[in-house]
């Protein structure tokens, strides 16, 4: 059949990769069915038939008191797992009271400098039920260092316990740039969690390969997915060099993947991530159980759509996205709230949030079966695609000698910067639309509640930690931090040294700082 | 000839996020400015001189924490120290109105918010005062 555009009209996903003007029978190869290799259709047979995926806000604010509270709340509202956000000076390793953390405490998440921060952001919590999932990267070993050393004083053994700490150092290089020491140190910390986590918190998953922020810096869905895998298969190189084999900690990996506007775009790209990593597993690593060659992976619907023009549309963007997310077989979601692009959400924003995802859950009719547009012509061809693309950025990378490499030589954050340009020019020609910027704009807007972050938190946690600085044992903690960089100098397995600093009561930005004197920092080349 | 335009692009504080203004710094470039990029985590104190040294006629900081109350008065005080308070500033990031009317009043030239276009910031800087008028030679 003759395929002929509308007149003057072409149109292009939201990645601008052009799509015909219909999809027939290409005679693609059959499908297999949900659960079976290479979980194209899912990872499960049942899907949502079995089990709901875990709704999983992303919260903290102001002090670890006022965020416990929160957590509180969340759960008694039917969310079933918890995600710490971190503020700036935690993620960046840095005590409330440092001069650089001027400014910025409370402001981005919750502020942790010390173990008694975490057992205030803990209490009540039980640790052996419910499962916690932490956005920390660069200091990532440390802070899970306080979380097991909670679980410790809770009485859990770490064995019970689940959740996931995001310790994705390589996303950090190439799109977030929150990064402290040099990218091999960084990566020697990280298969250094991977190994103990293997060894001694199993259910635990200790690193979390995020595409999220490399597409929220302005990517595409293909570079998204590309460089999410080619990451994977740094971290799974590392780990075969430490000594470990695959199937002893490849079933702990997990992913998380940005749910953004174009429907089709984004489960195709589930799909295609599904199927890549499963033949990647099998084909380089000889993986064979089940559970290393099966992606799991984590959404979180894109903050980069949410406009401030017009802010009540947010939640639809956030529905549509979330709904892709689930069409797309993810096993956790956080819906982001329609205040986001102005602070961090209310806590009315975040109930709708919550909600929409109840409603799709249990409203929808969309879990009834398991990639129930699996054999949609256009679907199927864009999950071709979207893999074959990854697959030629994934041996580009390859060739350059893995993806240290590759970024030391700036190359995927070269190409991302190229994409958002180019999004960026395509918005101000009108080329794509945004509905309330670009178009259908509202000269009136009615001013929206944000959540206020007053500067007395800052003051309550540098309050709290000088206190506590006074009370410690203080001969304890050079001991226990001069031990630690000792460890680093050599090869040793570094997470029992943090925790012992940990448990000293050392504080996030003297681990940190001991750990730089070792590794020293790291300065990206800047460039535009 | 015309002396170009030339600007700082800084990036602020603890906040990583540099699509916004690696974005700003290739649009004003492309729109024939000579445009500097500080790279990321500056403090005032690297930014007012890098302004000297650079001799800039605009700084455009970029700001995405919620730090900008913290970081932008300080960036002030220090133009005023160094006697340069003909470059002027400019914020984008995620400033809520009231904060920016609070910023235009310490003397920050212009707030951009979420969604503001690049045209628009192109023929702002474009429609500054001129701060010197030597032509080169």
């Amino acid at each position: 059949m003759q395929k002929t555009a509308v007149a003057g009209r072409s149109f292009t996903t939201l990645s601008g990769v052009s799509v015909e003007p219909f999809y027939e029978d290409d005679g693609g190869p059959p499908l297999e069915a949900p659960g079976e290799f290479p979980y194209t259709r899912g990872i499960h047979r049942t899907m949502y038939q079995g089990r709901l995926w875990t709704m999983r806000q992303f919260s903290g604010f102001a002090t670890p008191e006022e965020t416990n509270r929160r957590y509180h709340y969340l759960l008694e509202q039917g969310q079933t797992g918890l995600s710490v956000a971190f503020d700036l000076p935690t993620l960046m390793g840095c005590d409330a009271d440092d001069p650089l953390s001027e400014g910025e405490v409370g402001k981005c998440g919750a502020p942790v400098s010390s173990l008694q921060d975490m057992e205030i952001l803990l209490e009540g919590i039980p640790l052996g039920e419910v499962s916690v999932s932490m956005t920390i990267n660069s200091p990532a070993s440390v802070i899970w260092a306080m979380y097991l050393a909670v679980a410790e004083k809770q009485g859990v053994e770490w064995t019970r316990l689940a959740g996931t700490i995001q310790n994705d150092i390589l996303k950090e290089y190439i799109a977030q740039k929150e990064f402290l020491y040099p990218p091999r140190p960084s990566m020697r910390l990280v298969t250094d969690s991977i190994e103990f986590a293997t060894r001694r918190a199993p259910r635990f998953n200790p690193v979390s390969i995020s595409g999220y922020h490399i597409r929220e810096a302005g990517s595409t869905a293909v570079q998204e997915l590309a460089f999410t895998l080619r990451d994977g298969i740094e971290y799974v190189d590392w780990a075969l060099e430490r000594g470990l084999s695959v199937d002893e900690f490849a079933p702990r990996l997990s992913f998380f993947l940005n749910a953004h506007n174009d429907f089709f775009e984004q489960i195709a790209k589930y799909r295609a991530a599904r199927r890549l990593w499963a033949h990647l597993m099998r084909d380089r690593y000889g993986a064979h159980d089940e559970r290393s060659l099966k992606l799991r992976f984590h959404a979180q619907t894109a903050g980069c759509s949410l406009t401030w023009q017009q802010p009540n549309n947010n939640i639809v963007r956030t529905a549509i996205q979330a709904m892709a997310a689930v069409l797309g077989g993810a096993q956790s979601l956080h819906t982001n709230s329609l205040d986001e692009a102005y602070a961090l959400p209310s806590e009315a924003a975040v109930t709708i949030a919550l909600r929409t995802q109840q409603v799709i859950a249990h409203e929808s009719g969309v879990t009834a079966a398991p990639d129930p547009l699996g054999g949609s012509y256009f679907l199927e061809r864009l999950t071709r695609d979207s893999e074959e693309a990854a697959l030629d950025y994934i041996r580009r990378i390859d060739r350059m000698g893995g993806m240290i490499p590759a970024i030391e030589t700036g190359f995927p954050q070269g190409e991302i910067a190229e994409s958002s340009y180019r999004y960026q020019r395509e918005i101000e020609s009108g080329g794509k639309i945004v509905v309330g910027v670009n178009a259908f704009q509202s000269p009136d807007q009615e001013p929206i509640e944000i959540l206020q972050i007053d500067h007395s938190a800052h003051e309550r946690q540098v309050g709290k930690l000088r206190a506590l600085r006074a009370r410690r044992d203080g001969r304890a903690v050079i001991r226990a931090l001069e031990a630690l960089r000792r460890a680093a100098e050599g090869t040793a397995n570094t997470m029992p040294y943090i925790l012992d600093a940990v448990r000293a009561y050392a504080t996030l930005g003297e681990i940190c700082n001991a750990l730089r004197d070792v590794f020293g920092s790291y300065q990206e080349p800047s460039s535009i | 000839m015309e002396r170009k335009i030339r600007v700082l692009v800084a990036k602020p504080g603890l906040d990583g996020h540099d699509r916004g203004a690696k974005v700003i710094a290739r649009a004003l470039r492309d729109a024939g400015m000579e445009v500097i990029y500080t790279g990321l985590r500056q403090t005032p104190e690297m930014i007012a001189s890098a302004a000297l040294q650079e001799d800039v006629d605009v700084i455009g900081l970029s700001i995405l924490s919620g730090a900008h109350n913290a970081i932008v008065p300080r960036v002030m005080e220090l133009l005023r120290e160094k006697d340069m308070t003909d470059v002027s500033v400019i914020v984008g990031g995620i400033v809520p109105d009231d904060d920016a009317e609070q910023l235009k009043r310490q003397g920050v030239a212009a707030v951009y918010q979420p969604g503001a276009s690049l045209e628009d910031i192109v023929g702002f800087i474009r429609g500054l005062p001129a701060r010197k008028l030597i032509p080169e030679n």
